[in-house]
């Protein structure tokens, strides 16, 4: 045993060595011990430096609030990990943990000179310094704030480990396995209720599982021995899960919560064996029973922050439960009760204690225990300085002033190698306020507690504000009975004797002889920010308490202020003479301590990320070196590379193909509505801008879809397949969103009609073959099929049978070029492509990706939705006022195309581009301008597609131009980079304007 | 996340469901008629109330129903779920 490990206790297995290393050094500890109490064991305090100053810092706390000692584990290992708190890790064999923020080393640290410019780093040094000059932002300012900043590294490769999500649902669920939630656990499982019961730690019994103080007593025996009778009685409940190592992450309204469960970090690396690391528990509970427990205070004064000042509690914790002394020779420094209640213990393990109490005297049962050992207690006093670089040595003290807003008499110094601070408990009141409950100020004790309002959960225990065992355990039993509407809790006849504490005094910041700018009493940790930053911040006109926060960094850290935020509050208060009541919290926001990434995402990594949507005809376009692009979800062939083809040379030939002979596309990702219904028609009347009625049966139409605001937004043919029976495409990517706004029209605006709309999007796969031989190619296939104009025609719709596979043929075209597309059950795309690519060979027939088409469309002025539109654009802006009915009396957005802004004419509108030099190809998004010398320059638009036409040999582009309907023939610009590209205005369709192609 | 009452499902989570906003403008029977504010009216102004709200909500991923809801925004508590046609409750 080292020389701190002074206690046996049951909680470390003190027969069983683990070894670590801490900063490359090898040590030792026992199971069961945390990487902190580990440390402590071997007298180690030091274990990090401070944020700004670089001031060394050492283990303050024994939870979740340590703001120092934040480790990187597993340093330069797939599984590295920064900012793990070392206060929570369990430690176990072969651990490998360094400090971080302390380069070159922890105990040799070059940023430490900030400690000596420190009076030069004020509250909003960063806004204010960095500022100017510009030029040094790069060069100098950001490499020295990335330099000495830094909280730890990221691990450089991929997330090996597991994460898992799962859901739950519960009759109640209770937060914290401290006495009040096992309390409450058992009342709700006893009465047949579901019940979860969550808690952080490896082992239940929050505080008093090693609360052996004789004064605390309940039904006769110890109050730790009686709850471990409790929790072995508790462990046998069958409605009880129990879940340790499981901390609450968020609590969302619905009594939605969110917990992080660690599956595996305290087990040595080689011991995982592929085991989930970590599982996020998705819990919807009837009833949630917050019992979070309360943290410990630090007290405000100066240098408050070197290593060996630990929390008092905590202090009793290293003791208590792990058998570890912080010091042979300790000094407690407190304003209350609970502090004591270290001494005793510290006293009867035998190590030197001494106690300073800022109040005048306390008559309660604990203090006069301390007093009965003859520990010697300071009244009135309190420390105004103390002393020791790595490790405190001394303190000194002062008497308080009668009101306590001073120091009197002479400074009295003391040795010590620990100092225990108490500043009194602050309420874990995050829970309930992230679930939306209030909070009221109790100035008392000046805590702000939960109001209680909601009926679907309540706080029990400290972080309601009891702090009493004895109202605690009453409490507890009273609140849960009411909430859960039982009668008999158990609980009912317990006795319970404790300590209870009578004088209360709290000092937010305590007073010295030295004016408050020479001193530094820290009040946030882990970000440096001090006393004085805060009154810098007031002084500089901030007067919001989420302002001053931000200005000072104050809370903000990766502890979010667990230690920090009352008292930046309280002095915030006590400066402006406000009461705290009236000036609020901040806001408490989830999660309540870091969330790992690889919990947030679960499973949904790698080819789980996101849905991906193949059609039948996919493996084909694999297995012909298709490139394929990303439409929504789906995977669409971008092109075919040839021999090493780049995109523009595949693009070239697939283009020049498709006219010249014949080429084929798998559109099968359209969007396809299957509309049926007797009042079908009137439907697509008031939907579409164009009139339907008198299409005939077996007839298709192009339509176009706006919104209610009179733009553009789908467009796609639709076949009419029967006489109350329609086929409706859609583009690719807007499919679930028309389907969703028919439905929303149909259900609720025009309930009246007999429409019912079906996705079919997934059942039909489509081949689409276009060019001039495409008619010899359907004759092959389709051998007892007429396909002459006459009985055939464009915009024309047949049912066919191949291989005793039905089809249906829709002759429409999107190229341009004389065009069929053949549809069958998604089952047989495959093989219906295999035989159009057999049956077109004789012709070259090429297979194209969507740059293709992109490009074809273009040549013929064919817009797509969300290329050459974007939400914008009117009907009339694209020069489509001829699918805009004039007859029709009402469609969706109709109005809205007479609205005096959507009659302006120098809307944006489409027109073609062509460049002066027929070699140059725009880029897509670039601006336009009419005049290259106005300041400032005016963009009167911007291209929306461009393309090299290797059937025109030139190059093309789509626009969308201020005015651009009356602008043919004119003279523009597009100005790049490094040039100005000289382009004249035309018509939008280049290319077989007579559409002679399509009907050949 | 809340727990909405479909009246055609019954409870699901909310992450099955879509706002739609504003519940109860009823589109004009006879848009041509009106002036441009009235259509501007009708097309743009949602009162986007602190406080209890009437609200079309879709069951998305559910039985793709739509129907209202009434609900306190300040504090997401669902008072009444109701049928499209059907009369809005008093609360
Ligand atoms: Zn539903």
């Amino acid at each position: 045993m080292t020389k701190y490990r002074i206690n046996k206790t049951r909680f470390v297995d003190q027969t069983k060595t683990v070894s670590f290393t801490f900063d490359g050094k090898k040590y030792h500890g026992f199971e069961g011990d945390t990487l902190a109490s580990a440390l402590l064991s071997n007298g180690i305090h030091l274990v990090g430096r401070s944020f700004k100053y670089h001031r060394p810092r050492g283990i303050m706390s024994c939870g979740s609030e340590e703001p120092n000692a934040i480790c990187q584990i597993n340093d330069n290992t797939d599984l590295t990990e920064p900012n793990v708190r070392a206060t929570e890790i369990e430690l176990y064999e072969g651990l490998k943990a360094s400090s971080q923020n302390c380069w070159p080393s922890l105990n040799f640290d070059i940023g430490g000179i900030n400690n000596l410019i420190s009076p030069f780093i004020p509250a909003g040094f960063y806004y204010k310094t960095f500022m100017w000059p510009k030029s040094f932002w790069k060069k100098i300012y950001e490499p020295l704030i990335r330099m000495s900043a830094g909280l730890g590294k990221s691990p450089t490769q991929p997330d090996p480990e597991i994460y898992d999500h799962k859901h739950e649902h519960c009759d109640v669920l209770v937060i914290g396995g401290g006495i009040s939630g096992i309390i409450s656990a058992k009342i709700a499982a006893k009465n047949n209720l579901k019940t979860i019961l969550i808690e952080d730690k490896n082992i239940l019994g929050g505080s008093t599982i090693y609360q052996n103080n004789k004064n605390f007593v309940i039904d006769g025996q110890k109050s730790n021995e009686w709850l471990m009778n409790e929790i072995s009685e508790l462990e046998k409940l069958d409605n009880l899960i129990i879940k340790n190592r499981t901390s609450l992450a968020a609590f969302h309204s619905y009594n939605y919560l969110l917990a992080k469960e660690n599956i595996s970090d305290h087990l040595p690396l080689d011991k995982k064996n592929g085991s989930i690391r970590q599982r996020l528990w998705k819990i919807r509970s009837d009833k949630v029973i917050v019992a979070a427990g309360a943290i410990e205070r630090p007290l405000i004064f100066n240098n408050n922050d070197r290593p060996g000042i630990i929390l008092a509690n905590s202090v009793k914790k290293y003791l208590d439960f792990y058998g570890v002394s912080t010091g042979l020779n300790n000094i407690i420094f407190t304003n209350n009760d609970s502090a004591y209640e270290t001494a005793v213990s510290l006293f009867e393990k035998g190590i030197s204690v001494k106690i300073v109490d800022i109040r005048k005297k306390s008559s309660s049962n604990i203090v006069k225990n301390a007093e009965d050992l003859g520990i010697k207690i300071y009244w009135n006093s309190t420390v105004v300085n103390t002393f020791g670089y790595k490790k405190i040595k001394s303190i000194e003290i002062m008497n308080l002033s009668e009101d306590g807003s001073n120091v009197t008499g002479n400074k009295h110094k003391i040795q010590c190698d620990c100092l225990s601070i108490s500043g009194g408990w602050t309420p874990m009141v995050h829970m309930h306020t992230q679930s939306g409950g209030k909070l009221d100020f109790r100035e008392i004790d000046q805590v702000f507690v939960p109001t209680e309002k909601s009926e679907n959960h309540i706080n029990v225990g400290s972080c309601n504000g009891d702090f009493e065992l004895e109202e605690i355990v009453k409490n507890t039993n009273y609140k849960v009975k009411k909430f859960l509407n039982i009668n008999e809790g158990g609980f009912d006849k317990i006795s319970v004797l404790c300590s209870k504490e009578s004088e209360k005094k709290n000092i937010w910041l305590l007073p010295n002889t030295i004016s408050e700018s020479k001193t530094k009493s820290f009040i946030d940790f882990q970000n440096d920010s001090t006393a004085k930053d805060i009154k810098l911040a007031l002084r500089e006109g901030f007067k919001s308490i989420e302002h001053v926060k931000r200005y000072t960094t104050t809370g903000m850290a990766t502890d979010q202020g667990k230690l920090s935020n009352m008292h930046a509050l309280g002095i915030i208060a006590d400066t402006a003479g406000v009461k705290m009541g009236t000036l609020g919290t901040t806001t408490f926001r989830p999660p309540f301590t870091p969330l790992t990434f690889g919990a947030i995402v679960g499973r949904n990594v790698g080819k789980f990320f996101d849905i991906v949507r193949k059609t039948s005809i996919h493996e084909w376009h694999v297995q012909n070196n298709a490139k394929f692009e990303n439409v929504g979800q789906w995977k669409r062939p971008w092109y075919y590379p040839i021999n090493n083809e780049n995109l523009h040379e595949a693009v070239q030939r697939e283009s020049k193909a498709a006219r010249d002979s014949a080429g084929i596309l798998d559109a099968s990702t359209l969007g396809k509505i299957d509309i049926q219904g007797s009042d079908a028609s009137e439907f697509l009347n008031r939907v579409y801008t164009n009139a339907w009625s008198k299409l005939g049966i077996g007839k298709c139409r192009y339509g176009l879809m706006l919104n209610e605001d009179g733009m553009v937004y789908d467009d796609g043919v639709t076949t009419r397949l029967g006489e109350n029976h329609y086929l409706m495409t859609t583009t690719t990517g807007g499919a679930a969103n028309v389907l969703s706004k028919l439905e929303d029209y149909l259900q609720t605006e025009w309930p009246e009609l007999d429409v019912y709309l079906t996705s079919v999007t997934d059942h039909y796969s489509t081949a689409s073959i276009c060019g001039p031989n495409s008619k010899k190619i359907l004759n092959k296939l389709f051998p007892n099929k007429d396909f002459s104009d006459e009985a055939f025609p464009h915009m024309s719709y047949q049912d066919a049978i191949i291989d005793k596979i039905e089809c249906r043929i829709m002759r429409i075209s999107f190229t341009g070029e004389l065009s069929y597309e053949i549809n069958v059950e998604s089952k047989y795309g495959k093989s219906l492509w295999e035989n159009c690519i057999a049956a077109g060979e004789e012709y070259k027939i090429t297979p194209y990706g969507t740059e293709t088409m992109h490009l074809l469309r273009a040549e013929k002025g064919f817009i797509i939705v969300g290329q050459d539109t974007d939400g914008t654009m009117t009907p009339i802006d694209l020069q489509m006022d001829w699918i805009v009915s004039k007859k029709k009396y009402d469609f969706i957005g109709k109005r809205s195309l007479y609205r005096s802004d959507t009659m302006r004419e120098d809307r944006k509108q489409l027109v073609g581009l062509l460049t002066d030099d027929p070699n140059e190809i725009l880029e897509e998004g670039a601006q336009i301008v009419s005049e290259l010398d106005k300041k400032p320059v005016e963009m009167i638009g911007h291209v929306t597609s461009s393309y090299f036409s290797p059937n025109l040999n030139k190059s093309i582009a789509l626009a969308v131009v201020k005015g651009g309907k009356k602008m043919n023939g004119q003279k523009l610009f597009v100005p790049m980079e490094n040039k100005n590209i000289n382009v004249t205005v035309s018509d939008f369709i280049f290319f077989d304007k007579e559409n002679k192609r399509i009907n050949a | 996340m809340f727990v909405i009452n479909c009246p055609y499902c019954g409870e699901r989570d909310q992450s099955e469901f879509s706002c739609g906003g504003e519940a109860h403008i009823v589109r004009p029977k006879q848009p041509t008629e009106l002036s441009d504010d009235e259509w501007a009216e009708y097309l743009f102004m949602r009162k986007n109330i602190k406080g209890v709200q009437f609200e079309r909500w879709n069951h998305a991923h559910g039985c793709r129903k739509w129907f209202n809801m009434v609900r306190d925004t300040s504090n997401d508590k669902i008072h009444a779920v109701y049928k499209i046609g059907e009369k809005p409750p008093v609360i």
